[in-house]
């Protein structure tokens, strides 16, 4: 059109970007997902309240795996099963679109969006631990752990039920994974892993949410090993880096690659 | 654009076997467009319309051919596209949750505004479209006229030098329709903004745009002047003829007419030179003739005569 090229608009750096994703998802979280996070924390404390009719109180290893499978269990509801269709959603309608033709890294959507529905979780998995810990006489003074658990455990789901939502091939299929994804939490997270077979043993080795709840059930011990709250915090943070990459991945593949 | 070209493969079935043919979306295509223009592409659905605007956004990369968008080869670098252009799609589905105001807020972060800045552009935007009174109301709470209009506005949001369009209007009132089409001229006149407008209905690209490409089957058949374009149809004129119930074929006027018309239900469509067609009206208006008549029109061609005219197959084109 002409000889001299148009001066390019600046690209948004991530920062900024990731901001403005995390600050609109979060406000949209607000509107439309509070009855899904009332079922998340209802869903979690009926299991618990289920299982105190088979687990003794004290902190007993059955209670510490009720009480903190069931606290991650809502952030893998919200997180993985509800990022995973959202996404799913997304893509098939062609929202992707939008983000595609706006001047922002893959990362600053996929992390903002990842980011806003771990947060939205804070509220239900504080519940569901603290009411856990009253139901099942478990000391109470450790859950300040939470504060890296939920951001942790939440990087990884989040990342997970991103790329399952990204990935597959439809939205149908999208929302299946993240179902199955949360199941798996569900049954590996609130069992304790000596009671399982040693197959099931390593599938839950393989979910992200594990060491989440192995953290959060060494603090539930009175007099826990803080040496084994932080090995499985780190490995939690390092399974959640790669499954945020791997949903920025899934992001960037997703945005170039849609047919009309 | 220049000789453009993109094919999608063929449909693949169960078991990855081919179904058809590939599709060539866009074969050939030649575009060039002014800065500072109203450049129209208009066609029925399937014509490869969405397709084209696709690669000149950076969304989809053509097989061959160059892309050059203010200077910059898009080809090349399909990303700068973003930094260039704004693009509405015919989906709203990333914003349908977000309230009217915090979309337009956050698509202009999101084009590099600062946070105060982008709430005055917000602002204003809001209140040039009329959508003041339902800025704090979710998109998907919204009739699908007046979500069109608040996706226009997001796109509206940071001035961008180039503004594609897809299908902007659907579904609107008039009065969104004119607000639309006058916050698109300030542009115009105030920043010489160019826009490149999908459209598939007739009356409104005869009323805005500077230029028209009529795409068929992912081939321009033409590009002029919405004015020149009717010019090739001649001075036909289009008579429209609804029957209350038969079309009286005994009367030896109407039965004369029958050839020349296209029948769709009860209505005939004829183009005719101008005294033929105040002939056939006289014709049809008078006597028995006129008692089995429900209604007609006579009026001057459009550019759906005209997307006829030149051999278009589609009958996918809106008047409204």
């Amino acid at each position: 059109m002409s000889a001299v090229p148009h001066p390019l608009a600046p690209a948004v750096r991530v920062w900024p970007a990731l901001r403005a994703v995390y600050v609109a998802q979060l406000s949209r979280a607000r509107v439309a997902r509070i009855p899904l996070l009332f079922v998340a924390t209802f869903q979690s404390i009926g299991i618990m309240v289920l299982m105190r009719g088979v687990v003794d109180g004290g902190s007993g290893d059955e209670a510490r795996a009720v009480v903190a499978g069931s606290a991650v269990l809502v952030v893998a509801f919200v997180a993985l099963n509800l990022l995973a269709q959202y996404f799913g959603q997304l893509r098939a309608g062609g929202g992707i679109d939008h983000y595609a033709t706006l001047p922002v890294p893959a990362a600053a959507v996929a992390l903002g969006t990842a980011a806003a529905y771990a947060s939205f979780t804070v509220p239900g998995v504080i519940v569901t631990a603290v009411s856990g810990a009253l139901l099942y006489q478990l000391p109470l003074g450790g859950l300040w752990v939470l504060l890296a658990v939920i951001p942790l455990a939440g990087a990884a789901l989040a990342g997970l039920g991103a790329a399952l939502g990204l990935l597959a091939p439809r939205a149908e299929l999208a929302t299946l994974c993240g179902q199955l994804g949360m199941s798996a939490a569900l049954l590996l997270g609130v069992l304790p892993a000596a009671r399982l077979p040693e197959p099931v043993r390593w599938l839950r080795e393989l979910l992200p949410s594990t060491y989440g709840v192995e953290a959060l059930a060494e603090v539930l011990r009175p007099g826990p090993d803080w040496g084994v709250v932080l090995v499985n915090l780190a490995v939690c943070a390092g399974v959640g880096v790669l499954a945020l990459a791997l949903a920025t991945w899934a992001y960037r593949r997703a945005a170039v690659s849609r047919p009309a | 654009m220049r000789g453009l070209v993109k094919t999608y493969p063929a449909p693949r079935g169960r078991r990855r076997r081919s179904t058809g043919a590939p599709v060539l979306a866009s074969d050939g295509v030649d575009i060039e467009v002014a800065a500072g223009e109203i450049f129209g592409l208009l066609g029925p659905n399937g014509a490869g319309k969405t397709t084209l605007v696709r690669q000149l956004t950076g969304l989809l990369r053509p097989d061959r051919g160059s892309i050059d968008l203010l200077g910059h080869d898009l080809v090349r670098h399909p990303r700068r596209a973003a930094r260039l252009l704004a693009y509405l799609g015919q989906e709203s589905g990333a914003l349908d949750e977000l309230t009217v105001a915090l979309a337009a807020e956050t698509t202009g972060r999101l084009r590099g505004l600062e946070p105060a800045a982008a709430r005055r552009e917000r602002d204003a935007v809001l209140d040039e479209l009329g959508l003041g009174p339902l800025a704090g109301r979710p998109l998907k709470q919204l009739s699908g006229g007046q979500r069109r209009l608040a996706c226009v506005a997001t796109a509206l949001v940071a001035g961008r030098p180039v503004l594609v369009l897809d299908e902007p209007t659907t579904g609107m009132d008039p009065v969104a329709r004119r607000a639309v089409w006058a916050a698109i001229d300030r542009r115009r006149a105030e920043h010489g903004t160019t826009v490149v407008l999908v459209t598939h209905n007739v009356i409104e690209a005869e009323t805005v745009l500077d230029r028209v490409a009529v795409l068929e089957t992912g081939r321009v058949i033409a590009c002029d002047t919405p004015g020149g374009l009717k010019a090739l149809v001649g001075d036909e004129v289009r008579l429209d003829l609804v029957w209350r119930d038969e079309a009286p074929l005994w009367l030896p006027a109407v039965a004369a007419l029958r050839p020349g018309a296209v029948e769709a239900g009860r209505r005939w469509t004829l183009r005719l030179p101008p005294e033929r067609a105040r002939a056939a009206v006289t014709e049809v208006t008078t006597g028995p003739a006129f008692a089995a008549l429900d209604d007609f029109t006579l009026a001057t061609p459009t550019l759906e005569d005209v997307y006829l005219a030149l051999g278009g197959q589609g009958e996918g084109l809106v008047r409204a």
